[in-house]
């Protein structure tokens, strides 16, 4: 392959049927809804902003300590403290939209019923890129166990988004790795209507304080995420592209560079998230798409989407 | 890696002069002061936008740094870009690993800043009595304010504590900068023996304050808002919570905070904050979430 300039490089995205400038986007929950890192570049730079998961009521979340600093990471247990939908459609979506940012809205529920509500209520607004459907959270009607640890309350929650979303919005199902096998609960929510996936949440940890000789978080425990998790994740993509090929899957877990960004592409990622990584440096997203288009350009690959799950190419190195 | 540009490249959307900068910063010196650490950062930018109260998110580490997570640092001095690029100076009590390697820095060494962030201290309209309450490092936002309210012809009694005469941060700067200095620490080392709201209730009757400012541990700000409020003085504290980012978005760093509607919020102090009206801080609530808090289930028993 001979290298290209980085300004030769394609990096438009295909993810369904949302069309985006580039394959770079914010992680739900590191970036709230997109106006706070407005203040350091222009979101709408961004391929998408995923925002924090919303649910249908007001939630004032988990008791502090909500975070612990990990080696090259982080727990959190936040517990989803947000405005609810109502304040958020009136409030966050607009201005997003007022600045030229492709949203993807997170929503997350504790029943089906509330997943379906969001759906449409989210679905129906016009602007929305796609859905991402936050399934780790428990389930109150099926005593509070996680609709992402099973595939088949898993494959509930995403039929009930689907059945409710309008037809040319793609609803993107975010899968948690704390499971047995990944591919399983792929294929459940692929069969049951999703577009595409997001691949991977947060893993459960926990972090005993020294001075309490107690759990640390307010929570007990909370979600790993930055780049000590990255391997888990490329793993889980890889896995996951190999059971369902050609299935949208977009990459997320301690991705910190465009190199890093590029080896999500690789491993079968079409896009990516950036999370953790933005409270380090608030920049990042804006930073890793120009990373990724020199990655790109060096390895002589002319489209973003050439790279895409080249890494299960049989002969390794192989001329594109 | 194209980090160094993009990281030290200016703010070209939004409010021109307004919110915080990400600047790569150069370190000027650090010198000790007693048990603490004083550092001077060039770091263009944020001496024009700071005012008294905000502070800045420090990354600890280069950009392969494990320790991912920002260091939030009250801002004790800024000076404008001269003919030297402008400054921002902090004061840091080394503990743990971010503080102790910002301790450990040389002049040339790199630090990225991020700030100013926060809401500052709320100045009166008016030429008024005010109270300035420092705990050990928290002394460090008060100077720059009392310089502010002088400025508006107010008065400025400063009260600094510390556990011992080594954390007893300012105390000779206090001389000039305010109206009167009071001194205490808990092992009487140098001025009362005790702490700040001993001599605090004489101090706000003698002088008749009207607003008492205060920065330190949060069971001081506790301490000294209920004394502000029997004396009927308002209060502002600036808090100290945890944070993960800093700048917004990650909702790590919220207190109940009760607002003008007499609902209870968890609210972020990075943003919110770190200064709040004492009185509208739900002290003895910190650490949970407490019943009739906006958005806690009405009834559900969650798992
Ligand atoms: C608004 C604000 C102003 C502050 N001003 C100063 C100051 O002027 N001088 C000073 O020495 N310190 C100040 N602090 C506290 C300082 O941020 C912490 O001491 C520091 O983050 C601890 O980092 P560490 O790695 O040394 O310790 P560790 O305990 O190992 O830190 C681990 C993690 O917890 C977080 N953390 C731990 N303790 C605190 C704390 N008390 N506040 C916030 N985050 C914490 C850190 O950010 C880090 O992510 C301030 C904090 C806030 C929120
Ligand atoms: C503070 C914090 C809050 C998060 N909130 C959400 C959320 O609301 N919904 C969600 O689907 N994922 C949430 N996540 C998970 C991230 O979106 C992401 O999947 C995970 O952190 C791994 O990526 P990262 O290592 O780049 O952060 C959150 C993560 C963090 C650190
Ligand atoms: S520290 Fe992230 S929201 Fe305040």
């Amino acid at each position: 392959m001979t290298a290209l300039t980085p300004a030769d490089v394609d990096l438009t995205t295909v993810l369904a049927d949302a069309h985006l400038d580039n394959p770079v986007m914010t992680a739900s929950g590191c970036a709230a809804a997109g106006q706070e890192l407005h203040q350091f570049f222009d979101v709408s730079e961004l391929g998408a902003v995923v925002t924090k998961s919303v649910m249908r009521d007001p939630r004032s979340g988990r008791p502090t300590p909500r975070m612990a600093e990990t080696p090259s990471g982080m727990l959190n247990s936040i517990g989803l403290q947000g405005p609810g939908i109502t304040a958020f459609l009136a409030r966050d979506l607009p201005w997003l939209l007022q600045h030229d940012a492709r949203p993807i809205v997170s929503i997350a529920g504790s029943s089906l019923g509330e997943y379906a509500e969001l759906a449409r209520r989210v679905g129906n607004t016009p602007g929305v890129a796609a859905l991402e459907v936050n399934i780790s959270c428990p389930n109150v009607e099926n005593r509070g166990s996680v609709f992402a640890c099973d595939p088949f309350q898993a494959a509930r929650a995403v039929a009930a988004v689907r059945r409710d979303t309008p037809r040319g919005v793609p609803v993107f199902a975010k899968l948690s790795p704390d499971v047995t096998s990944i591919v399983e609960v792929a294929e459940a929510v692929m069969e049951a209507g999703a577009d595409g996936l997001v691949l991977i949440n947060t893993l459960l940890g926990m972090h005993i304080d020294l001075t309490t000789l107690r759990p640390l978080l307010g929570g007990g425990t909370g979600g790993l995420s930055g780049p000590a998790i990255r391997p888990v994740a490329v793993r889980a993509v890889w896995q996951v592209a190999a059971a369902l090929p050609g299935v949208p899957i977009i990459g997320v877990g301690g991705i910190r560079t465009g190199a890093d960004a590029l080896e999500f592409l690789l491993a079968g990622a079409s896009a990516v998230q950036v999370g953790t990584v933005i409270f380090n440096d608030p920049s990042a997203p804006r930073r890793v798409i120009d990373e990724l288009r020199a990655e790109l350009a060096v390895r002589g690959f002319a489209k973003a989407s050439d790279a895409v799950g080249f890494a299960h190419r049989s002969t390794p190195g192989g001329s594109t | 890696m194209t980090r160094g540009t993009a990281v030290s490249r200016r703010r070209t959307t939004a409010q021109a002069a307004r919110g915080p900068l990400q600047v790569d910063g150069e370190v000027f010196s650090v010198k000790r002061v007693g048990d603490y650490f004083h550092l001077t950062i060039v770091a263009d930018g944020i001496a024009e936008r700071t005012r008294p109260g905000n502070f800045v998110a420090l990354s600890v580490g280069d950009h392969t740094s494990a320790n991912l997570l920002r260091r939030a640092f009250s801002i004790y001095r800024v000076k404008p870009a001269g003919i030297y690029g402008g400054t921002v100076e902090v004061i840091v009590a080394a503990h743990g690993p971010g503080t102790s390697w910002l301790a450990s820095r040389h002049r040339h060494d790199r630090v990225n800043v991020v700030g100013p962030l926060g809401r500052p201290f709320a100045l009166p309209k008016q030429p008024v009595a005010c109270a300035l309450v420092g705990g050990g490092y928290g002394s460090a936002p008060l100077f720059g304010l009392a310089e502010k309210l002088r400025e508006r012809s107010c008065t400025a009694h400063m009260v600094l504590g510390a556990s011992t005469e080594a954390r007893l941060f300012g105390a000779l700067e206090a001389k000039r900068a305010a109206s009167s200095v009071t001194v205490t620490t808990v092992d009487g080392s140098v001025g009362i023996k005790g702490v700040v709201t001993d001599p605090l209730p004489t101090l706000l009757a003698r002088h008749d304050i009207d607003v008492v400012y205060s920065c330190g541990p949060m069971g001081m700000l506790r301490a000294v808002t209920s004394v502000a409020t029997q004396h009927g003085a308002w209060s502002q504290t600036a808090v100290e919570e945890a944070m993960a980012c800093g700048v917004g978005v990650c909702m790590t760093c919220v207190l109940p905070v009760v607002g003008d509607d007499n609902i209870t919020r968890m609210v972020r102090s990075c943003v919110e904050g770190p200064v709040f009206a004492g009185d509208k801080v739900r002290w003895d609530a910190i650490g949970t979430v407490p019943a009739g808090t906006y958005g806690t289930p009405v009834s559900s028993t969650r798992p």
